[in-house]
């Protein structure tokens, strides 16, 4: 069975209608990554995927490891293995990072009908992870995201993705605002992660990325659909020649 | 649906009625017959035997506070309350009198229970020989102390915590020079009609020199139908001394609107600090705004000797009406006051609280940190006065007045005044106001959190400044307190 399967997605925000007919398949152990130009719907549909309010799905399905997501509530969809890297991480001023990785690990767990981690188990456990992708103490200790750098604010994105262990991963421009050293890492972090039984969406801009977190397929997304799917070689060609060929394919 | 619309649905939602703690113990009461009237003051003070002193004292608050208007400044709005309407004084009839903790009646003991009395504190009412923790509790059932524990200990240490009933059979010299001596007898109308009929709580005097060997803690409970609460309370810290004292709240539901209007008064001599921490839970009205407390209290702390400190810490979650200033005068040189508040409101409550910070000595400071969270229909104001006397050189004040608000029908506002006579002042005040976005919600649920568990994350990141000012008996229980008066206020 398909681990992502979306069929004729339609969906609108405000009454502009965003995607328009999306189909996409991701097979377990899978990465999968989403180009296309600025506007033509990448981020909607991740936020879609994660069940954002104020998106209405006018047609369609999505369905994780068989499940109707779109039925479900956004921390139902968490639950059931669906993790979005954002593209504009969000700031919770008071609440601490390392507070807030616990809460969410045991939240996750509680709605699976798992025990909490224990203490000591989670602090070894964000040690370990944290330092691989150089986050400091101090930065855990800081309120969500607050004063983060837009590159920190990556990391701590694939820190709280390597710690929930999804089984499916949509990261949106992860690859933005990273240096060479930090793209370096969190591509070292994200590939980590891959498995025979979790899949991925790779949302960029950039084949760069593309060299460190090696894509299965590349599709191109234009006006709210998916135009074009190909192996990673389509990503270097996109490389080259832009999108200027696809802005008619979508009527 | 947007998420503003889900939580307006979901606060529509709140089922109030499910009050936790809304249950009636059944017991037979004696009663003053109900309103309010010369005979009624003489029927309290007889019913307590007190000296004649103390009767005239409250005939003369009686007589002073017919000729007073409620205030009306308050952002709070209530039908206008027939005193006439009330009973003033209800005692448990099956009091053993507080010796003995078997003789008490079963049935009390079962609501410390349902309240969720922490268990080492239930262990010493019930009376077990080796209690785990050290926190005495005088426990004020309706209008009498029914029990007082660990006394033997700290009269050992001569400390005094007793009902302020006994103190002033009991100690009348010490009760004498301070009752009334914070908050005058006309100081304002609630305040007035408690001296006038005020039924009983709590009275500590820490001798000089003497750190207080536990917290010292008071369990209130409203619990006759249509019974005025009006608890007195005096604290008195002698030169160098200590103590730390909680009073926690909760009470059973009912229609009628109760009042409830509680003076406390304290009193620190020189070099001497009291901490004061509050946990108010009371019952708040129905999801429609209908029944409640009405809490209209006076709390103020006298800094009286030089170095002297009070503390007020208080977590504000109950009642229909809650207007409440508990302040400091920082009359010793180089006093300190403090005041932590978290308010929470939620369904149609109205929160008017704050404090005064009044600087007469020099080198005073005081502190106040203050988080006001609306939900619901609520409103919550934070009211704040900060003013330094022309003596008063180097006065300081920090101020920091924060508002969260969940959902768009609520409202939080500030209203500070700041008076400073002596140039040497210096005032800072910091005020911010901020929502729970959609986009913080969003995020939260995107990692697996309830909506529920994401506001009260949220909600206790943005406490937790005052959080860790509770003794550790409270903080637990606060927080939990928190969680439990915010459910509901979002999907
Ligand atoms: N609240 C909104 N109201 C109306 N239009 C919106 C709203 N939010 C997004 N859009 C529009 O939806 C379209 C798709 O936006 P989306 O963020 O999905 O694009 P994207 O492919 O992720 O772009 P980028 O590469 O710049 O990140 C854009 O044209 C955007 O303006
Ligand atoms: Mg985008």
């Amino acid at each position: 069975m398909a681990l992502l399967e979306i069929k004729n997605l339609h969906a609108q925000i405000e009454d502009n209608q965003i995607l328009r007919g999306l189909d996409l398949v991701v097979n377990p152990g899978e990465v999968h990554a989403i180009m296309g130009p600025n506007g033509s719907g990448k981020s909607t549909l991740s936020y879609v995927l994660a069940g954002k309010p104020d998106y209405e799905v006018t047609a369609g399905e999505a369905l994780l490891d068989g499940q109707n997501l779109l039925e479900m509530d956004p921390d139902a969809r968490a639950a059931a293995g669906l993790f979005l890297a954002f593209q504009y991480p969000i700031e919770i001023p008071g609440v601490a990072t390392m507070t807030f990785l616990r809460t969410a690990i045991n939240a996750q767990r509680k709605a699976r009908g798992e025990a909490e981690l224990s203490t000591p188990d989670f602090l070894r456990l964000v040690k370990e992870k944290a330092g691989d992708l150089g986050i400091t103490q101090d930065m855990l200790r800081r309120g969500v995201n607050v004063g983060f750098s837009g590159g920190e604010k990556k990391r701590n994105e694939i820190l709280q993705m390597t710690l929930l262990q999804p089984k499916l991963c949509i990261l949106d421009e992860t690859d933005s605002g990273l240096d060479i050293d930090a793209l370096k890492v969190v591509s070292e972090g994200v590939n980590a992660l891959r498995a025979p039984d979790r899949g991925m969406v790779v949302i960029t801009h950039y084949q760069r990325l593309l060299n460190h977190i090696v894509p299965d397929v590349v599709h191109v997304m234009n006006k709210g659909r998916i135009v074009r799917s190909g192996g990673k070689e389509l990503a270097l060609e996109l490389e080259a020649s832009g999108y200027a060929g696809y802005s008619q394919d979508a009527a | 649906m947007p998420a503003v619309q889900e939580t307006v649905e979901r606060v529509r939602s709140i089922d109030v009625d499910q009050y936790k703690y809304g249950f009636v113990t059944d017991i037979e009461s004696e009663k003053a017959p109900k309103g309010l009237s010369e005979d009624t003051v003489r029927y309290i003070s007889a019913k307590k035997n007190e000296p004649e002193w103390m009767l005239e004292w409250r005939l003369d608050a009686y007589r002073r506070w017919l000729t007073m208007e409620e205030p009306t400044w308050a952002r709070v709005s209530y039908p206008k309350i027939d005193f006439q309407d009330y009973y003033y004084y209800s005692q448990p009839k099956s009091t053993p009198g507080p010796q003995s903790l078997d003789d008490i009646d079963p049935e009390i003991l079962a609501t410390y229970e349902k309240l969720g009395i922490p268990l080492r504190e239930r262990e010493i009412l019930l009376g077990i020989q080796n209690p785990t923790s050290r926190v005495a509790v005088d426990a004020v059932f309706d209008s009498v102390s029914v029990a007082t524990t660990f006394k033997a200990e700290l009269a050992k240490a001569g400390v005094i915590f007793c009902s302020i009933s006994e103190a002033i059979r009991e100690h009348p010299d010490l009760v004498r020079q301070y009752l009334g001596s914070v908050v005058p007898v006309s100081d304002n109308f609630y305040a007035t009609l408690n001296t006038a009929v005020f039924s009983d709580g709590s009275f500590v005097y820490i001798p000089k020199g003497v750190r207080c060997p536990m917290e010292l803690s008071t369990y209130f409970r409203i619990n006759e139908r249509n019974t005025g609460q009006f608890e007195r309370t005096l604290i008195i810290a002698d030169e160098g001394a200590y103590v730390s004292y909680l009073e926690g709240c909760t009470a059973p539901q009912r229609d009628e609107n109760q009042l409830h209007a509680a003076v406390v008064e304290l009193v620190a001599l020189k070099d001497a600090e009291i901490k004061y921490s509050t946990v108010q839970n009371w019952y708040p009205g129905d999801k429609d705004g209908k029944g409640g407390i009405y809490n209209f209290v006076t709390k103020r702390g006298d800094c009286r000797g030089d170095n002297s400190k009070i503390s007020w810490t208080q977590v504000e979650t109950g009642s229909a009406i809650t207007w409440k200033y508990p302040s400091c005068i920082l009359r010793g040189d180089g006093s300190q006051g403090e005041f932590y508040s978290i308010a929470i409101s939620n369904g149609y409550q109205q929160v008017d609280s704050g404090t005064k910070m009044i600087h007469l000595g020099k080198n005073t400071s005081s502190r106040i940190i203050s988080k006001g969270i609306a939900a619901g229909r609520s409103e919550n104001t934070y009211r704040g006065q900060v003013t330094a006397h022309r003596r008063a050189t180097n006065a300081r004040n920090f101020t920091n007045c924060d508002s969260l608000l969940i959902g768009d029908r609520c409202g939080a506002h500030t209203v500070p005044y700041i008076e400073a006579k002596n140039s040497s002042a210096v005032f800072e005040h910091e005020a911010t106001t901020s929502k729970i976005s959609e986009d913080q919600m969003f995020y939260c649920l995107q990692r697996g959190l309830t909506q529920e568990e994401a506001v009260a994350l949220i909600v206790n990141g943005f406490v937790k400044d005052v959080l860790q000012q509770l003794p550790m008996e409270f903080a637990v229980e606060a927080q939990k307190l928190i969680s439990v008066s915010l459910e509901g206020s979002v999907g």
